[in-house]
């Protein structure tokens, strides 16, 4: 399939969800469960993508697992979104090039 | 008045644009490294302007996924936009017309509804537009960049370029799972699902797109059924 397709596909989709409720569907959602519910969404989706996805996105298992321990243990205490992603970029970086030595 | 106003949207949104470049780099620098044209990598922000959404699309169009499967795992990843812009809708009132609204929908992330909601004073057109300038153009330059920098790079710089979008869903997961409890229920759920996707015979089958979808709309119904938001949370 062309990939204009896909990315048609996925701004049309993104673009509606977005546009509809500030010009069609402006009522506030009464149910609580359908507001709880997308309240969640993103961090289980988030965490659905990245595990154990990560594990199997760098040229080894364990500098995949280093890079979430990295990350893990920074974001937990407080740091910025880009410190932990590039500290996670640079363990999988060091990982690697000590693995190719041994 | 209006070009202030738009300049003072601007000021705020540069902090976010600055943000969306780093990690946008790596999202260009992933797509190369996965097959797509440099100018296809910039084409998907430049249209899309999502983190979650066009990793997970990035995944379906490399697994040469169906389009209603694009669509559905689209739908479900982004549908907290709805929220949000039910939100911004309550706020900006009645005085803005239909067609600024169409221009501000597309603005409309998880960063720059926050700022938005943020402020104090009455949401004006030009503010909310010049708002979303610099992180469209952060998002995009860096996906730009990222892709061409990805295939200039050698191969193991380009690998550790390509878990920069993982640390940053970890950053923005992890916060607020160690101080809610049920933020970290629906957190611990989605991994659990997540691995039985991936290593169970017969679940390992399951698509991406499709499990994405599962694993999240069963992990955040049960958080949502045990652990009810309360009402005051509408606002925020």
């Amino acid at each position: 399939m062309s990939i204009y397709a896909y990315i048609a596909a996925m701004a049309l989709t993104t673009y509606l969800i977005r546009v509809l409720p500030l010009t069609v569907f402006r009522k506030p959602i009464k149910s609580r469960f359908v507001r709880s519910f997308l309240h969640y969404v993103p961090y289980a989706c988030l965490t659905a993508m990245t595990f154990p996805a990560i594990l199997y996105s760098t040229e080894s298992v364990i500098s995949g697992l280093g890079a979430l321990i990295v990350a893990v243990v920074l974001a937990f205490f407080g740091k910025s979104l880009l410190t932990v992603s590039l500290a996670s970029c640079v363990t999988v970086f060091l990982l690697e090039r000590i693995i190719s030595l041994i | 008045m209006k070009w202030k106003e738009y300049c003072r949207g601007v000021r705020r949104g540069v902090p976010v644009g600055v943000g969306y470049f780093s990690v946008s780099f790596g999202f260009g620098a992933m797509a190369v490294a996965q097959g797509l044209k440099w100018l296809d990598a910039t084409l998907i922000s430049a249209t899309n302007l999502t983190s979650a959404g066009q990793f997970a699309g990035l995944t379906l169009i490399i697994a040469g996924a169906g389009l209603w499967e694009m669509i559905l795992t689209q739908l479900v990843i982004n549908s907290r936009y709805a929220l949000m812009s039910l939100a911004l809708s309550q706020k900006m009132g009645s005085r803005i017309g239909v067609l600024p609204r169409l221009a501000i929908a597309f603005f409309n992330t998880d960063e720059i509804f926050a700022l938005a909601m943020a402020e104090t004073q009455p949401l004006t057109v030009p503010f909310l537009l010049g708002l979303g300038l610099t992180p469209f153009l952060g998002w995009t330059g860096g996906t730009l960049l990222g892709a061409l920098a990805g295939s200039a790079l050698p191969e193991m710089v380009r690998v550790a370029l390509g878990v920069m979008l993982y640390g940053m869903f970890i950053a923005i997961v992890v916060p607020p799972a160690r101080q809610e409890k049920p933020v970290l229920v629906a957190v611990a759920l989605a991994l659990v699902l997540s691995c039985l996707f991936t290593w169970v015979p017969g679940l390992n089958r399951v698509s991406a797109g499709i499990s994405i979808v599962i694993c999240t709309v069963a992990a955040a119904a049960v958080c949502a059924w045990l652990f009810p938001i309360p009402d005051e949370e509408v606002e925020a």
